[in-house]
């Protein structure tokens, strides 16, 4: 019996070695996890259609991408997203092969191979003074057959060789706060002019020999009036300029070196000229547009420079730059919204009056206005000449216009999100059958058969693809209903754009979006950014029936006193149910652990002069509050003073309007750090809807330690002033890093560590009693992940059994944070190797899953790294019983597996934040890791322990079954005929 | 206490370091420029690669250097070779971002006493360089591979291990029972009768009656 036991123990324990990797095959890609790509807004786009064989775009976005698109598709042939303080200024392609792009305000020149996007070459252009910069290739001057790049940055210009980047020529223009802003080639010789101003009153020109940089010509004129910097060219001696109370338009030639301005007011060209003019970028030959209040003005420059309105055309509109598509033919493109369509018109640029093409396209409202057009043009079968357009909107997403439809569309609002939530899909209706997708038991058998070769890998190449279709194509996954286990969900996200996106874990297809009529450009609200996302409504009890719905938060401004706006959305349908213009700013949003009847959440909007305002704005939501006022803190961290304070409520605002809704708050502590010393750098709290299991901790020599667990913890870092920057800009000796643990309702100090010789960027999570930190310790010259752990004292004597029985113990006292905590606290540091952009910790529904680590590393991967190796119990020799508990030997560097990368192969290309999301299921987690990529995949920390994996077979249980029935039958008829013969021979004997 | 003799192994380790680099010749090239900053002058270059020695591998041709966390981004040149510019002096992180590779950082030091001078040490093995030549320490595997079919496979699997346990007892069990007493035998099976233990033929309905 005995035995049995101990051979039944074998074969379990052996079971749960067979499952021990946690990672995956080549095969399991794209099974539980899905990415995707995306660049961002696109801000300068150019066209390579001339040569036969793949056409593509190559665009520079505000997500500092540049990529390469095909044009029929819009898929991404290459894409390179630079690092985040180098911006593109320009781009161009050179050569008919290199694209070439100025970055870094104009100090970076780059040359990337057209076909498969490798650095060419890369030239550091220096400069002598900031400025503003600009990128020109000069196509039709041939210096040994190659383009050269002309480049102004940083005061100076530079000439520089497509090929190789040599710089052929440089050019110092210092003068103070000199601009370029035009760069002008004459056709015929190796002449270039200049264009720009000397701080806002000087109009000045130079004229440069192309060949060797010599300056012609310098002229430089005063200008009373002044400018505002902006400027557009309408020909080869005249430019326009609008005056610095940007009521008067200057037309400035500059013809044979001499400079002359002629006014004009906008008054005598526009009726009403109330608003503020900007000229748009726009070269066009011979007019220039305009935009005033709410239109687009077009006006002509005749030889006399007099001013006269072409066409003037309502605002939500957008004008391409010229594109010359033939012999000395110049059009332009000009987007117009009607309605739900937008028309696309192109025209010549000097002959208004006819329309080279006139298209009239039916686009999503939800994409919003245009924002930029770009045209191209082709050679039709018939040989005349036909348009595409690239248009960019204003959710950003990029749409590829030709012959009045839409050839492709990108949502690249996608690369810039700003928070997300979740929400859970419907309840399953009755008679929909969840086995629909297997249609027999013989199909069944057949598909577990292939799985099974598969995993024996006994398969052929087709079966293998078979199976990979089979797998990817068990619409299991994407369906819209709620699961058993809890995978299934729709991550509601909020872009830059103001767009809200729902997408599904599934396969991340957008289930719905919603462009927020509240986080758009109007009149009201000139610049309205989106700050978070909220789960307003998410009905379970009462409210069964109603949809749940989220909250966006956002503020109409930039400063910190904006005035805040609220959209409320229906999590299903995405429709928008309702939206508030706040009369307060919005400083801090507490969701509150309370609900009303209606299951709304009740949310604490904290304003700029310290009100808090209580929402929903129902007489119940109030009684709620007024009951739980004494339980309501909350702290601020001000971090250019290096304060951090605890707040709590005091009772109704007294305003001059009554205001039921609106609290007065009282300051309850306040910690000052010195700040010649101590300057904070970040700060950690807990997620609210974590969940622990257990507070006690079973250690090995059958003790047992208890959590110090407490919501009001936080997490907070400071460091030198001095090494607050960079690394490598402080030494050792001037540089520490302060670490402090702060109880938020008392505002005690818990537990303070100073790591001499370190320094910042801190990266930190907080969960149950841990806090794990990561930053860079400048002796070792290596980042360092430290781990602190909280165990609380005040219950370490309740060991004794007899106390439990008997009731003697305090663990069912009160935990209040007024009384004064024994806490014990346990730390260890270790090396890490790479630079962290973020970091996240698992989260599962019942918090009895051992935790993972989510590491967003420089390289944009995400590394799960298990909570077992940041223990600070770890010893360089275990004990015997230690070991068992599992316990690792004490190392000095945290170990990089490649395999636990959860991203496997795949990068998340400019990595902003890891989101994890418990399932239903208790082993596994959801991630969802963003920034210029998006990718998802689900974890199981400690494998899948209670389900069974995908790849489980089914054909090797069934047929282990039918051979132990197989045998139970042969051993059961041998021994009936040893059993006969036995008998037989007793009746013989 | 650990942490105590870990602080003192650092601080020997670093010491070492400043030893061994200061013994070593220059290393990289380093060439200073106007008053404001230096450049840094690299080379990473993967094993493989050098037969056809000017094109990179496609797997490393969209690798990124990044210097200390993200300050500045690079990237590789055809032929390997990278640089920084306009670096102020002090000492810097270099990492370098490859699918597929794993790089150790390197801690270059930028001198401003001596322009043109740099030493550069591998964080991760404390390895000094003559040249900032970045080698992989090791290439990334990132999935499991799945091992080819064998028949110890299908053993070991649980399976597996549930047929042989069945076919041990089925199989050698009565061999055992064989080299028993035959007395003995017979006196468990009394004990197993009067007990009333369920035979494998009482299970079976039908089979019991005999």
């Amino acid at each position: 019996m005995a035995m049995a036991v101990r051979v039944f123990l074998l074969l379990t324990l052996l079971f749960l070695y067979a499952n021990f990797s946690s990672a995956l095959y080549e095969d399991q890609v794209g099974l539980m996890d899905w990415h995707q790509q995306y660049i961002g807004k696109v801000k300068h786009a150019v066209f390579h259609t001339q040569r036969a064989g793949r056409k593509r775009v190559v665009v520079s976005t505000e997500e500092n991408a540049i990529a390469s698109l095909d044009l029929r598709t819009g898929d991404i042939f290459w894409r390179h997203v630079l690092g985040a303080n180098d911006a593109v200024d320009g781009i161009d392609i050179a050569l008919g092969k290199y694209v070439i792009t100025l970055s870094s305000e104009g100090s970076i020149l780059r040359a990337w191979n057209l076909p498969d996007g490798q650095m060419v070459w890369e030239t550091f252009l220096r400069g002598s003074t900031s400025s503003n910069s600009l990128l020109s290739i000069l196509t039709n001057f041939k210096m040994d057959k190659e383009n050269m790049v002309l480049v102004f940055g940083g005061g100076c210009l530079h000439a520089v060789s497509s090929i190789d980047g040599e710089t052929i020529w440089r050019k110092e223009l210092a003068t103070e706060s000199f601009e370029i802003r035009q760069i002008l080639q004459s056709p015929e010789s190796d002449i270039i002019h200049a264009l720009g101003f000397v701080g806002s009153s000087k109009f000045v020109t130079y004229k440069i020999d192309a060949k060797n940089g010599e300056l012609l010509k310098h002229t430089s004129t005063a200008f009373p009036g002044g400018f505002p910097g902006e400027l557009s060219l309408v020909s080869a001696d005249t430019v326009v300029a609008l005056d610095a109370t940007r009521s008067i338009l200057v037309s400035i030639s500059f013809q044979n070196g001499e400079t002359s301005f002629h006014q004009t007011f906008i008054s005598d060209l526009v009726a009403d000229s109330a608003g503020v003019a900007t000229i748009l970028p726009a070269r066009l030959t011979g007019i220039f547009a305009m935009k005033i209040n709410s239109f687009i003005v077009f006006i002509s420059v005749t030889d006399e420079h007099k001013l006269e309105v072409v066409q003037k055309i309502t605002y939500p509109a957008a004008v391409s730059d010229v594109l010359s598509f033939s012999e000395g033919q110049k059009a332009f493109a000009l987007v117009q919204h009607g309605g739900s369509r937008i028309q696309l018109v192109v025209k010549l640029d000097n002959d208004w009056s006819t329309d080279l093409l006139k298209e009239s396209i039916e686009i999503d409202p939800k994409k919003g206005f245009v924002e930029k057009v770009f045209i191209n043009n082709y050679i039709r079968t018939d040989r005349s000449h036909g348009f595409r357009a690239l248009v960019v909107m204003e959710d950003h997403s990029l749409l590829l216009l030709q012959q009045g439809d839409i050839v492709w569309s990108r949502e690249d609002g996608l690369a810039s999100i700003i928070d997300m939530t979740t929400s859970e899909l419907p309840v399953e209706k009755k008679g929909v059958s969840v086995a629909k997708v297997e249609h027999n038991l013989f199909e069944w058998l057949k598909g577990h058969f292939l799985k099974l070769k598969g995993t024996l890998m006994l398969a052929s190449p087709d079966d293998i693809t078979s199976i990979q279709e089979m797998r990817l194509k068990s619409s299991e996954k994407n369906k819209m209903t709620r699961d058993h286990n809890g995978f299934r969900k729709l991550l509601i996200v909020l872009t830059k754009a103001g767009k809200l996106y729902a997408l599904h874990t599934g396969d991340g297809r957008v289930i719905w979006s919603l462009l927020l009529s509240s986080l758009r450009r109007s009149e009201v609200c000139e610049h309205p950014t989106g700050l978070n996302i909220y789960q307003w409504q998410v009905p379970h009890h009462h409210a069964m029936d109603e949809n749940p719905s989220v909250l966006v938060v956002g503020k109409c401004g930039l400063g910190f006193d904006a005035p805040g706006v609220f959209s409320f959305v229906d999590s299903y349908t995405g429709k928008e149910l309702d939206s508030l213009s706040l009369a307060h700013s919005v400083a801090q949003v507490i969701t509150l652990p309370f609900t009303d009847s209606t299951e709304q959440r009740l949310h604490l909007l904290i304003d700029a002069s310290n009100h808090a305002h209580v929402y929903p704005r129902n007489l119940e939501a109030v009684n709620i509050l007024e009951r739980e006022l004494p339980n309501i803190y909350w702290y601020s961290v001000e971090y250019q003073r290096d304060i951090i304070t605890g707040h709590a409520l005091k009772g109704n605002c007294i305003l001059d309007v009554e205001d039921e809704y609106c609290f007065n708050t009282r300051e309850l502590w306040s910690i000052v750090f010195p700040s010649e010393a101590e300057k904070i750098i970040a700060t950690a709290t807990r997620k609210l809807n974590e969940v622990v299991h257990t507070q006690a901790k079973v250690i090995a020599d059958q003790d047992v330690m208890y959590k110090y667990i407490s919501r009001n913890l936080l997490f907070v870092a400071t460091v030198a002033p001095k090494a607050a920057g960079e690394i490598g800009s402080a030494t050792p000796e001037e540089s520490w890093l302060v670490v402090y643990l702060i109880d938020t309702i008392t505002g005690r100090i818990l537990h303070r560590v100073t790591h001499f010789g370190s320094q910042g960027p801190v990266h930190a999570v907080f969960s149950e009693n841990w806090v794990i930190y990561h930053y860079f310790n400048l002796r070792a010259h290596r980042y360092e992940m430290s781990v602190i752990e909280i165990y609380d004292q005040s219950r370490a004597g309740n060991k004794d059994v007899w106390k439990l029985v008997l009731g003697k113990h305090n663990l069912t006292s009160a935990i209040s944070s007024y009384s004064r905590p024994e806490v014990m606290v346990k730390s260890q540091t270790y090396f890490f190797t790479h630079s962290v952009k973020t970091m996240a910790v698992t989260s599962t529904s019942k918090g009895i899953t051992s935790k993972q680590l989510l590491i967003g590393t420089i390289g944009d991967q995400v590394l799960a790294l298990d909570k077992r190796y940041l223990d600070p119990r770890r010893s360089p020799d275990p004990t015997q019983t230690e070991r068992e508990e599992g316990i690792i030997p004490l190392t000095d560097s945290l170990p990089i597996i490649p395999q636990s990368y959860v991203t496997h192969s795949l990068k998340v290309e400019g990595l902003r934040g890891i989101v994890t999301v418990p399932a239903k299921l208790e082993s596994t987690s959801l991630v969802f890791a963003y920034g210029v990529d998006l990718f998802f995949t689900r974890i199981a920390p400690s494998r899948t322990y209670d389900s069974l994996t995908e790849d489980f077979s089914y054909a090797l249980l069934l047929i282990t079954i039918v051979a132990l029935i197989a045998a139970i039958f042969v051993t059961w008829i041998l021994s009936e005929n040893k059993e006969l013969r036995e008998k037989w021979s007793l009746t013989v004997q | 206490m650990a942490t105590m003799e870990r602080s003192k192994l650092i601080l020997f380790i670093t010491v070492l370091l400043h030893f061994c680099s200061s013994i070593l010749p220059s290393a990289a090239a380093i060439s200073s420029g106007a008053s404001d900053g230096y450049t840094i002058n690299g080379r990473v270059k993967v094993e493989g690669m050098g037969v056809k020695g000017f094109t990179l591998p496609g797997k490393i041709s969209n690798a990124k250097v990044i210097l200390n966390g993200g300050q500045n981004v690079t990237y590789l040149r055809p032929d390997g070779y990278f640089s920084f510019h306009n670096i102020p002096a002090g000492t810097h992180l270099i990492e370098v971002a490859a699918l597929g590779f794993f790089f150790s950082p390197v801690r270059v030091d930028v001198s401003a006493r001596n322009p043109g001078k740099v030493q550069a040490a591998l964080t991760e093995n404390r390895k000094g360089l003559n040249e900032l030549i970045l080698e992989p320490l090791r290439e990334e595997q990132y999935y499991e591979i799945r091992e080819p079919f064998s028949i110890m496979n299908v053993i070991k699997s649980p399976m597996g291990l549930m047929v042989g346990f069945m076919l041990i007892v089925v199989f050698l069990m009565p061999k055992l029972m064989e080299n028993m007493d035959p007395e003995e035998i017979r006196r468990a099976q009394e004990e197993m009768r009067s007990q009333g233990v369920p035979s494998l033929a009482n299970l079976i309905p039908g089979a019991g009656r005999n």
